[in-house]
């Protein structure tokens, strides 16, 4: 075993030059299960082999906010070179990331905190700030002459899904009227959207805060005509009605890149020092609609779009 | 001319009185009172419509055939929790085992071989529940993770995405589809799939020796043993049962969806176990029954629904939710309560 080893580590060192292997962990409050997430995932794992850093990707099974700030605790404790973290709650994570910074270990955030990042002490945040993408949203429905609104919400507790909600609200400039529903039961989801509708005649605009709310809404809205429906996030699902003109748009913030960009932000900076000027490090919102669907379809069947 | 003498050594029982010994009863009263509830508070703006009607019979369809299946199983004294994750299995291997850049299947052979392999994940369960001696609440407690976390693991390896998608082509083009899409009398497929399964699973419990032996394995499971009730193989083929109900919804939502996600079910193993104790079942086994847990699944449904239409503020869902459940069972056990004074 030891001369195996030995061998291992010569070869190592003449093959690269003695550069030690980096090692990051990322921890995100995504669940594995999400297809949202999975994308983000695809990413850091596309980095890992471009850059050859020894990256672990933890997230816990449920929105949990304690449990993830024991994740980032263990991740800590094991000394790594560097941490990714999302931040959907910065006053439920913010003891961990403190402790994480206090040790001198590099954190980069993504997806969510961003408001919040950089007094936590981390030194980039990659993603899409969430209220303002929900401004976007409902400036654009607005635009499209928007009077009375609905937003689909399967998570209430994320704040990023709950400030794009309001965001939504503020950008139409009408009362919020949000609709609260279980990710795991598309019938239920199709048939609340179904019964807000028949409640409120007046309804003419619908946002869906992820694609597996938006499936099942696209099938509430069949045979509907006069509402205008948009979503946050992408899948192919949704890229086909977008093409089929049957929604509105779909709000990108580019997850691959949320996934990717950390790790090659951290690997240079470990190993170099080098880090982007940028506190916030914009991936979204781009809004992807009818006329630019079609070249994303396949992007999205190979889960980088 | 003949004066028809009642026999004395028997009590004469009122209509009223037969009524109050049976299991359902609590489950209607419930019914009464949050559809009132409902009618009163939300009658206005569309619940009451057809529209409305077919919105929450809909939702109450695919929980109560679920549910029908665990009052049985409730019934002879087991719980399935793995039902949630199961509905998940079988909606990602069906949209796997079909998807044109998978497996390309025929969806009838692709729900097919689902039904099969959910077959062998309920023979699993109650063979392990039996084997072990451990209570079924944990033994699938653990399946539930498993499977979960086989089905995220798994998805992902074969598509690198969660949801499944691109069946819409197939499904249109498939008359196995309209089975589980379909409409008759107004009404979708599931809610004909859930009365046909009420029926005929309310029948096999009150009117076949298979019935008597699922209450006798329930109520005491060493006493029924020893009058000669297969009591293994009764447990064993209701858990195969609840995994076959979970494929049926799951086919239902594929079929109506064209994509399948691995979070579908989550929760419903609970919401299954509520609609069964709302509709009489006891959480120790021996007595409930098939019918009042699809009346639990209308009042659920009609709670989940019905709250949508008034304009009660949609942050306290779940609390509306919970007090309606609690309303029911109490009130439930209440009449209960009377019935069982009655039969002295």
């Amino acid at each position: 075993m030891k001369k195996l080893w030995l061998a291992f580590l010569l070869l190592m060192g003449m093959g690269l030059a003695l550069a030690q292997q980096v090692r990051i962990v990322v921890v995100s409050h995504g669940q594995a299960s999400d297809p949202f997430w999975s994308v983000v995932k695809n990413g850091v794992d596309a980095a890992a082999r471009e850059t050859g850093a020894r990256v672990e990707y933890r997230a816990p099974e449920t929105f949990d906010m304690v449990r993830m700030s024991q994740l980032i605790d263990a991740a800590v404790a094991s000394r790594p070179n560097a941490i990714v973290v999302s931040i959907p709650d910065g006053k439920a994570l913010e003891r961990s990331i403190r402790a994480a910074v206090r040790a001198g270990i590099p954190v980069v955030s993504m997806n969510s905190g961003s408001d919040v990042a950089e007094s936590l002490g981390v030194l980039v945040h990659v993603g899409q700030t969430e209220y303002e993408a929900g401004l976007g949203a409902g400036q654009r429905m607005k635009a499209a002459g928007v009077k009375n609104a609905i937003c689909i919400n399967q998570e209430v507790g994320n704040v990023a899904l709950d400030l794009r909600c309001k965001g939504f609200f503020d950008g139409l400039g009408i009362k919020a009227n949000v609709i609260p529903v279980k990710i795991g039961d598309p019938t239920g989801i199709r048939n609340a959207v179904a019964a807000a509708l028949q409640k409120d005649p007046s309804i003419d605009g619908v946002l869906t805060l992820g694609p597996t709310a938006a499936e099942p809404v696209l099938q509430a809205l069949e045979g509907r005509r006069g509402i205008t429906f948009g979503t946050f996030d992408l899948s192919p699902a949704v890229l086909t009605a977008l093409s089929q003109k049957r929604m509105a748009f779909a709000i990108d913030q580019q997850q691959w890149l949320q996934g990717y960009l950390p790790i090659i932000i951290l690997n240079n900076y470990v190993k170099y020092g080098l880090l982007p000027a940028n506190k916030v490090v914009m991936t979204g919102p781009g809004f992807v609609t009818p006329e630019n669907a079609a070249q994303v379809v396949d992007l999205s069947k190979k889960g980088i779009r | 001319m003949a004066i028809k003498v009642q026999d004395e050594r028997l009590q004469p029982v009122g209509l009223w009185r037969r009524l109050l010994l049976r299991p359902e009863l609590g489950s209607i009263a419930g019914l009464i009172v949050v559809f009132g509830f409902f009618a009163i508070v939300a009658g206005n703006s569309g619940f009451l419509t057809w529209a409305g009607t077919r919105n929450y019979l809909e939702v109450a369809a695919q929980l109560g055939i679920l549910a029908s299946a665990v009052a049985l199983l409730m019934i002879a004294g087991e719980f399935d929790l793995s039902v949630s994750s199961m509905i998940g299995v079988a909606a990602i291997s069906m949209a796997i085992l079909a998807n044109p850049s998978y497996g390309n299947l025929s969806l009838g052979l692709a729900i097919l071989i689902t039904l099969f392999f959910a077959l062998g994940i309920g023979y699993l369960n109650g063979y392990l529940v039996l084997r072990t001696g451990l209570p079924s609440f944990i033994v699938t407690l653990a399946m539930m993770f498993i499977l979960a976390g086989a089905n995220i693991g798994f998805t992902k390896l074969i598509t690198k995405l969660t949801i499944v998608s691109g069946l819409n082509d197939k499904i249109a083009a498939d008359p196995i589809a309209r089975l589980f899409t379909g409409e008759l009398l107004g009404l979708p497929a599931a809610v004909w799939w859930w009365l046909g399964v009420t029926v005929v699973l309310s029948y096999v419990l009150l009117h076949t020796p298979f019935g008597n032996w699922i209450f006798g394995a329930g109520g005491d499971a060493n006493a029924a043993r020893n009058v000669g009730v297969p009591v293994s193989r009764v447990k064993i083929t209701l858990f195969m049962l609840t995994a076959a109900m979970a494929t049926l919804l799951a086919t239902i939502q594929v079929m109506g969806l064209g994509s399948a996600n691995v979070l579908q079910g989550q929760g419903k193993e609970l919401e299954a176990i509520a609609a069964s104790v709302i509709g009489g079942c006891l959480l120790t086994g021996g007595y409930g029954s098939v019918i009042g847990a699809g009346i639990g699944a209308l009042i659920l449904a009609i709670v989940q629904q019905g709250i949508v239409y008034t304009n009660i503020d949609l942050d306290w869902f779940k609390v509306m939710v919970g007090g309606m459940i609690l309303g029911a069972v109490i009130l439930n056990n209440y009449l209960r309560k009377l019935s069982m004074q009655v039969r002295r």
